[in-house]
């Protein structure tokens, strides 16, 4: 059976003990993981979600920018993140699962393991406005 | 295949009386290949001894280093391979992101701490940084991974004919899981020891004492036993023994284990000087 790198079996072990929300992605982005906080944003429990492939990530969670026009996936944090492996910070709209448009502030970092093994990324982000926006 | 432990204890020799049975020295295994190949995992104080037994006619030696932590790299100065002039002596090491094995090691093996400076040394020696993948040495299938436990530090499974020794001598699967054994993918260790036939595993603490030493690096005796489960391992042994723990404490923990369910492996205390042929 195919094992996580240790460096995501500890972020995610790391993340599961915050209360700030956390979104793991595994290198070939597909989501590997969010924790509890998250859930609250996202609007399913991660058991019931599960892994998700990064195609169809695009279509579950929905975003838009600030204003509410049209964000191309490649400015989102994480992927920026992933693809160009450098940090990212952005404020923007995500729908959950739960149908409802939230304002989140997200960071996203690249996940860099030794012998320059790219593992993935982490976003860590903050309902701006709890309650969702409409 | 055959495998000797030549030093089980963790963290620190605690040779005397009261461990003369499971001994006193650190983190040592010898693993010899099929053609003679001579692989030693870790370089604690029981690499000493081991060297008494090389072959004059030894041409090359291959130390697998799983981390660079005192209790594993201690004997290695006092490893007479080094100063036999000639003898291929390949060491490896896991990948640091800053320096490499060589000055780190140099750390140790120079004065004040050491009075030889290894560009001293007669023998060939060679260091590797360890490929966090599969690689053959000596037409010996080796994997490294990286596992949990403070710094770099990697586990090393060696397959020959289709038998498979796991080495896991310092690991913390057990560290910031919820409920463990998780889902194999998120546990630690366990790609490297699925199905081995010969999983030696970190078991330093009983329950009470990894309560107070979570983080440290290292498993309590019925974690390593729910890993050992986990990875369907065929024989477990049990290593990296508490320096405080003597005789009569090593073998009541094993007997714990062994009475607290009815285990689908066969589990034995690392005692030194044990072989195990696979």
């Amino acid at each position: 059976m195919a094992q996580q790198p240790i460096e995501l079996i500890l972020t995610r072990q790391w993340a599961s003990y915050l209360v700030v929300p956390v979104w793991v992605m595994g290198e070939n982005g597909h989501l590997v993981y969010y924790n509890e906080p998250a859930e609250a944003v996202l609007g399913r429990r991660f058991d019931e979600a599960g892994e998700m492939l990064a195609e169809e990530l695009a279509t579950i969670f929905q975003t838009t920018s600030e204003d509410g026009s049209r964000l191309d996936s490649e400015s989102l944090p994480i992927n920026i993140a992933l693809l160009e492996r450098r940090p990212a910070h952005l404020r923007l709209r995500i729908r959950g699962l739960d149908g409802e448009w939230r304002l989140v502030d997200a960071s996203a970092f690249p996940i860099e393991g030794q012998g320059g093994r790219h593992l993935g990324a982490v976003a860590i982000f903050w309902e701006a406005e709890p309650g969702g926006v409409g | 295949m055959d495998i000797t432990l030549w030093g089980t204890r963790g963290s620190l020799a605690a040779p005397g009386p009261e461990t003369a049975r499971y001994g006193g020295n650190t983190s040592c295994v010898e693993v010899r290949g099929a053609d003679g190949q001579l692989l030693i995992l870790d370089a604690g104080t029981g690499i000493r001894p081991l060297s008494a037994t090389l072959d004059p006619a030894l041409r090359r030696v291959d130390i697998l280093l799983t981390h660079l932590h005192m209790d594993h790299i201690q004997g290695l100065g006092f490893f007479a391979g080094l100063y036999k002039p000639g003898l291929e002596v390949h060491v490896w090491g896991p990948p640091s992101t800053t320096l490499h094995l060589r000055d780190r090691l140099a750390r140790y093996l120079s004065p004040p701490l050491f009075p030889v400076q290894m560009r001293d040394l007669p023998s060939r020696l060679t260091l590797h940084d360890v490929p966090l993948s599969d690689f053959e040495i000596e037409g010996m299938a080796v994997r490294a991974s990286l596992v949990c436990h403070p710094g770099p530090t990697v586990g090393y499974r060696i397959t020959e004919n289709g038998m498979a020794v796991v080495y896991l001598p310092d690991h913390e699967p057990a560290l910031g899981a919820r409920k463990f054994p998780e889902d194999a993918a998120w546990t630690s260790g366990f790609a490297l020891a699925e199905d081995a036939d010969l999983l030696i595993h970190d078991a330093q603490y009983t329950p009470e004492e990894y309560a107070e030493h979570v983080g440290w690096g290292h498993s309590s005796l019925p974690d390593a036993v729910a890993f050992a489960e986990k990875v369907a391992a065929k024989k477990m042994v049990t290593f990296h023994h508490d320096p405080q723990h003597d005789d009569a404490i090593l073998a009541r923990m094993v007997e714990d284990a062994r009475r607290a369910a009815k285990l689908p492996f066969t589990l034995v205390g690392g005692i030194e000087g044990a072989t195990f042929a696979l």
